[in-house]
């Protein structure tokens, strides 16, 4: 069994290994480049760019990796239960147990996802209607008194 | 060790032309289908009939090209990029049972390690977005890692189903149980196909948006991002970006056929006597045969189906796939138990 996990580390490293091979093919082959030619600007479709192209980047992103992180451990957990679930039945000491926790499991997982979709965490495009769930002001109101 | 030695840089040189050739292939099949379903005749020129020399030609091309490191750029994360996603691409394979006896090693964790090494990608298009030291590059990252890691939870779902029915993650003993008696016991026929149908279906949905195909391409949107997170890659450094896309294609068609197509199972196979050559020749053809008419269908879609807004790519993954792979993998687990009591009784 270890000897197989090394064939997985070894075709990965085999992996990398085809790109520095490539490389070193392509740099037998390819022109070399002057390093002050010009060409060396990021490319924004030839407009000079301004600015760091490290820029911030919008805060949904960040709620989508965590909304993920909980779901992806969850079901990390899950996949073994599948794995187990038809010798579980066979055993009668834990029989229909097993299917009762699954569901469980899933229950809460469920639960989570509506707690996220009520709370509007699911909504790239954020409403700013005045009935908003978690009770946060209305942005749309101090616009409007303006004429 | 020194024959287990030889027998992995056997498979790994097996492999290594497997997936060469094969996405050099994939890169004229596409192009030839995306001809074909938009009524022109794609590349017919190169080496003569129907232009079957283009891909050699390119990569040829792509080898002479001259290799661009921005100024400005992280010089380690855009070298290292290529590096990681060719290596997930790599291991990928070694879980592939491509016939009787024909499979790198048989590892107990099977389609779960396929799903951890396929979200390494992940990690080394967001080193090649944000190294890239280009606007266009960062967005392209952050979208791939906001649409891969919305898409991997309904993809895991969707998977749930046939390892309940199979209890095993080894691809290889799913493949075995479903031989049947006339090689035709495909999870896709078996008294679970209603389960089947759906969790399939959901599975090669998560697995375009997981591969960033089409109509889930957004991180690479040439429309709205040039190129993505690949724009400021040149040369062969850029190709291996592509090579690592067909490769990873024809892995999950191939998780899919192995899972709900039967693997290597054909009808008649039970007439062939087991062992034999021409056995492991029709099975390995089969089973490819049927990775590649998966990969056929993501190509098809790519060409017949608009991208999608990063809103409802959201939508979709969250609001749709999710739940719904929730319910496939809990009435999966139920028919299970009921089959079990009905066994019981």
């Amino acid at each position: 069994m270890f000897h197989d996990y090394a064939k997985v580390l070894i075709f990965a490293l085999a992996g990398a290994g085809l790109v520095v091979l490539g490389m070193f093919l392509g740099g037998l082959l390819r022109p070399k480049r002057d390093r002050d030619a010009p060409g060396l600007e990021p490319y924004e479709c030839g407009e000079e760019p301004i600015g760091s192209a490290w820029f911030r980047f919008d805060i949904r992103y960040y709620t989508v990796a965590l909304v993920y992180i909980v779901f992806a451990v969850e079901i990390a957990f899950l996949f073994p239960w599948a794995r187990v679930l038809k010798t579980a039945f066979a055993d009668p000491s834990i029989g229909g147990v097993a299917f009762l926790e699954g569901v469980l499991f899933l229950a809460i997982l469920a639960l989570g996802l509506a707690y996220v979709w009520r709370k509007g965490d699911l909504d790239w495009v954020k409403e700013l209607s005045k009935n908003r769930p978690d009770g946060s002001p209305d942005l749309t109101e101090t616009t409007e008194d303006q004429d | 060790m020194y024959e287990l030695l030889l027998s992995t840089a056997i498979a790994l040189a097996v492999v290594l032309a497997f997936i060469t050739v094969a996405a050099m292939f994939f890169v004229y099949a596409e192009r030839k289908v995306a001809g074909w379903i938009q009524h022109r005749v794609g590349p017919n020129r190169t080496g003569g009939f129907a232009g079957w020399a283009q891909s050699i030609a390119d990569s040829i091309k792509l080898l002479l090209k001259e290799d661009l490191i921005l100024r400005g750029a992280d010089r380690r994360l855009f070298q290292l990029a290529p590096a990681v996603v060719m290596a997930s691409a790599f291991a990928l394979f070694v879980v592939l049972p491509f016939g009787p006896g024909l499979i790198v090693a048989d590892v107990d964790l099977g389609v779960f390690l396929i799903l951890a090494i396929a979200s390494v990608t992940t990690i080394g298009v967001i080193m090649a977005g944000w190294g890239s030291y280009n606007k266009w590059s960062v967005y392209g990252a952050m979208r791939e890692a906001a649409q891969v890691a919305s898409y991997e939870i309904p993809l895991g779902l969707s998977l749930m189903p046939p390892i309940l029915y199979f209890g095993t993650f080894s691809l290889k003993a799913a493949t075995e149980a479903q031989t049947g008696s006339f090689g035709m016991g495909w999870y896709l026929f078996s008294d679970a196909f209603w389960i089947a149908i759906p969790s399939f279906l959901l599975f090669f949905v998560a697995a375009l948006a997981e591969n960033k195909r089409a109509p889930f391409d957004l991180p690479e949107a040439e429309s709205e991002l040039v190129a993505g997170f690949h724009t400021e890659y040149s040369g062969i450094r850029f190709s291996f970006f592509f090579l690592e896309e067909y490769a990873a294609m024809f892995v999950f068609s191939a998780v899919g056929a192995a899972l709900w197509l039967g693997g290597w199972n054909f009808p008649g196979i039970h007439l062939l006597e087991p062992g034999s050559t021409l056995l492991l020749v029709l099975a390995t053809a089969s089973f490819v045969l049927k990775a590649f008419f998966l990969v056929f269908i993501m190509m098809w879609v790519r060409w017949t189906v608009p991208r999608l807004r990063i809103d409802q790519v959201m939508t979709l993954g969250y609001k749709y796939l999710t739940p719904l792979s929730m319910a496939m993998a809990l009435i999966a687990a139920g028919w299970e138990y009921v089959k079990h009591l009905g066994a019981q009784a």
